[in-house]
């Protein structure tokens, strides 16, 4: 691990103005995704600045009827809270599915959202990465690809966004609620939060150097059966190759949104329209101009047979 | 900064990160040695005095930031029943109890513990006063080679609290209702914990005797 300085934050505006100012600084919260990646020298901050102090770890009912998440909620307080399972059943479900009892206990809801790939070509510094390493290219392209993104993807990346979280907070409509540098609050919703690779795949998300998510909102329940299914090679504690978030209302409309499929949760609000029509329909709409390598071609398959497995769940 | 570090380690840190040995061997001093550094690369963190509480006693500890809370453990208070085994988080051999909580020791830093309680296997129980958990892995052999054990009871001890707790897991067919104490519950909660021996049978034989013991 490279050397780096290390400070507890006493206040909000204090940590995003020592972030922006210090070069190389980077916030540290459950550390679940940091801590491992900095042992390998792939994150690299010379100063840390620890955000568990800030009392960022509540979970409130808001004006509107929805739920305001304090970015250090852990996962395992944020699937076990009795609003989420009862309004927001695709999240708590979606949590549950993700990595194992020690992790959920010390991962944040903030920090979840800003997961590093797990393609394993970024984890290996031997290798070339456009996103670890701007510049080098692409080792998965042509690669050991089976794990990687079917839509969205790049010349420079086909890295997939591996949270599980994130794919129900996307069908969800979440937003994201953030403190910038200069004191001022934003709110970013969450389909504009992540990126695709394109030619920079280092820049995954939206946020300003410094900046800080201070929480994530939802909007008030919109009921219907929510469902989230995760196809993994094993039956528990592994990555999705595929996952799918729905929420299906009784008529038969809904949403729908996917894991493991894009560098971003992957979610195609036009094609929900074809939701009544079947998985084929939906399944066509979501993944339009899907871009496979031999090793992963099998995944867009692998999504409609379990969107059609979730939509004759969600019959009952 | 401490008072113990003798210049020549501060040498060799500094001129490990500056390119290695061809490198340190053409510069006289540690001044030049220092100057062909990036300027941004923090070469010598500030160490950072620290009271851990381990199984009820206190430590004072003067730590670099880089330390994670089971090298702290293991490497500064002989505490070595916590393991390492991947050190990435992946096989939950260093599990420990913090705030009551397991989490995995090699994926938080030390300077971060300052404050909180933390219980390991040591702590749980001694050879002649057993933790229940720790007879029942005894009585049911949940082990071969012994080197995911602690992990395994620290893990299996913090996640029965979980389900009487109430916490849902992947298998809980109903969000609404409290999960219940049973097998597959208890198989889905554990995935976190890997035993290269395959003892999970027996593991699960362990932790379905403790219930029936506190039922």
């Amino acid at each position: 691990m490279r050397g780096f300085n290390y400070e507890r934050a006493n206040s909000i505006a204090e940590a995003v103005a020592k972030a922006a100012h210090i070069k190389g600084a980077k916030f540290i919260a459950g550390g679940t995704n940091l801590v491992d990646l900095m042992k390998i020298q792939v994150e690299t901050p010379t100063y840390l600045i620890d955000i568990n102090d800030l009392g960022l770890d509540k979970i409130e009912t808001n004006p509107e009827g929805g739920l305001r998440i304090g970015a250090l909620v852990r996962n395992t307080d944020l699937a076990a809270n009795d609003h989420v399972r009862r309004d927001y059943g695709v999240l708590s479900r979606a949590l549950l599915a993700g990595a194992s009892g020690q992790l959920r206990n010390q991962a944040t809801t903030a920090g979840n959202l800003l997961q590093r790939t797990r393609c394993p070509y970024f984890y290996d510094t031997n290798m070339p990465c456009n996103k670890r390493e701007p510049g080098t290219g692409c080792s998965a392209i042509g690669g050991y690809s089976r794990q990687h993104a079917i839509v969205g993807v790049s010349d420079s990346c086909i890295a997939t966004h591996p949270s599980d979280m994130a794919i129900a907070m996307r069908v969800l409509d979440a937003t994201v609620e953030t403190m910038r540098p200069n004191g001022l609050t934003r709110t970013i919703p969450i389909a504009q939060f992540h990126k695709l690779p394109e030619n920079t795949p280092h820049i995954e998300h939206t946020l300003e150097p410094g900046e800080l998510i201070t929480a994530v909102t939802l909007p008030k329940p919109v009921g219907g059966t929510q469902i989230y299914r995760k196809v993994r090679d094993r039956a528990s504690y592994a990555f999705a190759l595929i996952s799918v978030a729905a929420i299906v209302q009784r008529d038969g409309t809904g949403r729908v949104a996917l894991g493991g499929v894009a560098h971003k949760p992957w979610r195609v609000e036009a094609a929900e329209r074809d939701m009544s029509r079947g998985a084929k329909a939906l399944t066509a709409g979501l993944l339009a101009n899907s871009h496979t390598t031999h090793d992963n071609a099998f995944k867009v398959l692998l999504v409609e047979r379990t969107i059609a497995s979730v939509l004759n769940e969600a019959k009952g | 900064m401490t008072t113990f570090d003798p210049s020549r380690r501060k040498f060799i840190q500094t001129t490990a990160v500056s390119g290695g040995a061809v490198v340190a061997a053409r510069l006289t001093t540690e001044a030049e040695a220092r100057s062909v550094l990036q300027p941004k690369q923090v070469t010598e963190p500030a160490k950072v005095d620290i009271l851990l509480r381990v199984n009820g006693s206190e430590h004072r500890l003067m730590v670099d930031p880089r330390m994670t809370l089971l090298d702290a453990l293991r490497e500064r208070l002989q505490l070595t029943g916590s393991k390492k085994g991947c050190d990435q988080g992946q096989c939950g051999a260093c599990t420990v109890i913090v705030d009551g909580r397991r989490i995995v020791s090699c994926l938080t830093l030390a300077v971060m513990q300052e404050g909180h309680d933390i219980i390991t296997i040591e702590g749980l129980g001694t050879p002649t006063n057993l933790h229940p958990m720790q007879a029942a892995f005894i009585k049911h052999d949940g082990y071969q080679c012994g080197f995911c054990t602690p992990g395994q009871i620290c893990s299996a001890v913090a996640m029965l609290d979980e389900v009487k707790a109430g916490v849902p897991s992947h298998v809980t067919a109903d969000l609404t209702r409290s999960p219940e104490m049973n097998t597959i519950e208890f198989r889905e909660r554990m995935s976190g914990n890997i035993c290269r021996c395959g003892a999970y049978s027996n593991i699960q034989e362990a932790i379905a005797e403790v219930v029936g013991e506190r039922a």
